[in-house]
C-alpha cells in the first residue's frame, strides 16, 4: 500500500480540495456533537467541573496516534511523506501560553470557533473577527516574532527522538498517560461538580 | 452546562422527551474517537493534519496582497500563505467543509440558535469586546507556535511531534492561569 495517497500522487490537487471539504465536514461535525459549539462548555474545563475539552482532545489523540503507528507499523504509510511541524520550544512555549490566554477570554480556540458561528453563536463570529485583525498585527506590527521563532526552529523533532524510545513504546506510554488522565478528569468532575452552574 | 440548556425548544414549543434525546451531546470519548478517525482519514490520504489558521491567513494574504502585493510577497508572516491563495488552499476549504458539518449536526440537534453565550452577570458588550480580544490573542500565539489547537496540539499531538506536546501542554497552562481572575466571564 502507498500511503499518503497525496504523497504518492494518487489523487490530483482538486480532488484533495474535494476530501479536505468531506474531512471538514466530519471535523465539525464530532466537534459540534461534543458540544464545542457552546464557549461556556468550552471554558468548563478551566473550572474543572466539564473536562469534555481533555476527553475528546485525548481521545482522538490516541486514536490518531495508535492509527499512524499501525499503518506504518505495517508498511501502508511511508511517514517520511507526511508533513510534520518544525519544533521551536520558545516560540511554542511562548504562543501555547497566549493562545491558552485566548482560549480562556474569548472561549474558543480558532476551530471552534467556526463551530460555535455556524450554529448561531454571534460571540464565535466576534470571536473570528478577532482572530483575523490578531494576524493582521501580527503580519504588519510583529514580523519580528515569526524571524524570531524561525531562528529558533530546531526542525522536526519527535518525542521517540527526544527521548531515544522506539515509536511504539512512546505511543502506548501516551497511551498510558491519556487513561491515566481519563481517570483523573472523571474524578475531578464529580469532586468539583458543586462548581457546575444552574 | 447541560446539553439542554444551550439548546432551544422543539419548534412547535413542545419540549418532548425525543427531542430532548436528539439534543443530548455525544459521549466525549466517543466524540474524541471520530475526531481522531477523520484526523488519521485526514493524514492517510493528505499527509497532512487538520488545522485552521493557515485558512484565515489565505483570505487575509489575499486581501493584503491586493493593495499591497510586493509587501505581502516579502512579509515573513503573510508570504507563505500569499503563495496558496484562497481559490486552492487546502485549509479554507477544510474550514468550509468544518462550518458545514458542525451547521448539520447543529440543525439535526436543534442547536443552532442566534446566541451570545456569557456568564450570567456580564453585559454582551463586554463578552463581545473579551471575545474579540480573545480571537486576537489566539492569532499571535497561533502564529507564533505555528498552529493553533488543530494544527499543533490534535496534529502534532497525535504525530508524537515535541514542540506540539510543549505547546499544548502551555495552552492548558496559559487556560488555566487566567480562570480564576477571568472567572466574571463565565459564571
Amino acid at each position: 500500500m502507498t500511503l499518503p495517497l497525496y504523497g504518492f500522487d494518487l489523487i490530483t490537487d482538486a480532488q484533495g480540495l474535494a476530501t479536505a471539504l468531506l474531512l471538514g465536514f466530519g471535523f465539525g461535525w464530532f466537534l459540534e456533537r461534543a458540544g464545542f459549539g457552546s464557549a461556556r462548555k468550552l471554558a468548563a474545563q478551566f473550572y474543572l467541573h466539564d473536562m469534555t475539552v481533555l476527553k475528546v482532545m485525548f481521545t482522538a489523540i490516541i486514536t490518531t496516534a495508535v492509527g499512524l503507528w499501525f499503518f506504518s507499523a505495517i508498511g501502508w504509510l511511508d511517514l517520511s511523506y507526511v508533513y510534520l511541524t518544525p519544533t521551536s520550544v520558545g516560540a511554542q512555549l511562548l504562543g501555547g501560553l497566549i493562545l491558552g490566554f485566548g482560549f480562556i477570554l474569548g472561549g474558543f480556540c480558532p476551530g471552534t470557533s467556526v463551530t460555535a458561528t455556524a450554529t448561531g453563536s454571534g460571540d464565535g463570529l466576534t470571536y473570528m473577527a478577532g482572530f483575523v485583525a490578531g494576524l493582521a498585527i501580527y503580519a504588519v506590527a510583529l514580523p519580528g516574532l515569526e524571524l524570531w521563532a524561525n531562528a529558533n526552529s530546531m526542525g522536526e523533532l519527535t518525542l521517540p527522538q527526544v527521548f531515544g524510545i522506539p515509536y511504539g513504546a512512546v505511543v502506548l506510554g501516551v497511551v498510558v498517560m491519556a487513561l491515566v488522565a481519563f481517570a483523573g478528569a472523571e474524578w475531578v468532575e464529580r469532586k468539583f461538580q458543586h462548581l457546575r452552574p444552574q | 452546562m447541560s446539553a439542554a440548556a444551550i439548546a432551544s425548544p422543539d419548534r412547535r414549543g413542545v419540549d418532548s422527551a425525543r427531542a430532548a434525546d436528539r439534543r443530548r451531546l455525544m459521549n466525549p470519548y466517543l466524540a474524541g474517537f471520530g475526531l481522531g478517525l477523520v484526523l488519521l482519514l485526514t493524514f492517510l490520504i493528505m499527509g497532512r493534519g487538520l488545522g485552521a489558521t493557515a485558512g484565515y491567513g489565505s483570505l487575509l494574504a489575499a486581501a493584503f496582497g491586493a493593495i499591497a502585493p510586493d509587501w505581502t510577497a516579502a512579509n515573513p508572516a503573510l508570504k507563505g500563505y500569499f503563495a496558496d491563495p484562497p481559490a486552492t488552499n487546502w485549509t479554507l476549504y477544510l474550514l468550509i467543509g468544518a462550518f458545514a458539518g458542525a451547521l448539520v449536526s447543529g440543525l439535526l440537534a436543534h442547536r443552532v440558535q442566534f446566541r451570545i453565550e456569557r456568564g450570567p452577570n456580564l453585559s454582551v458588550r463586554t463578552r463581545l469586546l473579551f471575545a474579540f480580544s480573545g480571537g486576537l490573542l489566539a492569532a499571535i500565539g497561533a502564529k507564533l507556535a505555528k498552529g493553533c489547537t488543530s494544527g499543533q496540539a490534535l496534529t502534532g499531538g497525535s504525530q508524537l511531534n515535541a514542540g506540539s506536546w510543549v505547546f499544548m501542554l502551555s495552552v492548558f497552562a496559559g487556560g488555566y492561569l487566567l480562570a480564576y481572575f477571568v472567572r466574571r466571564l463565565w459564571r
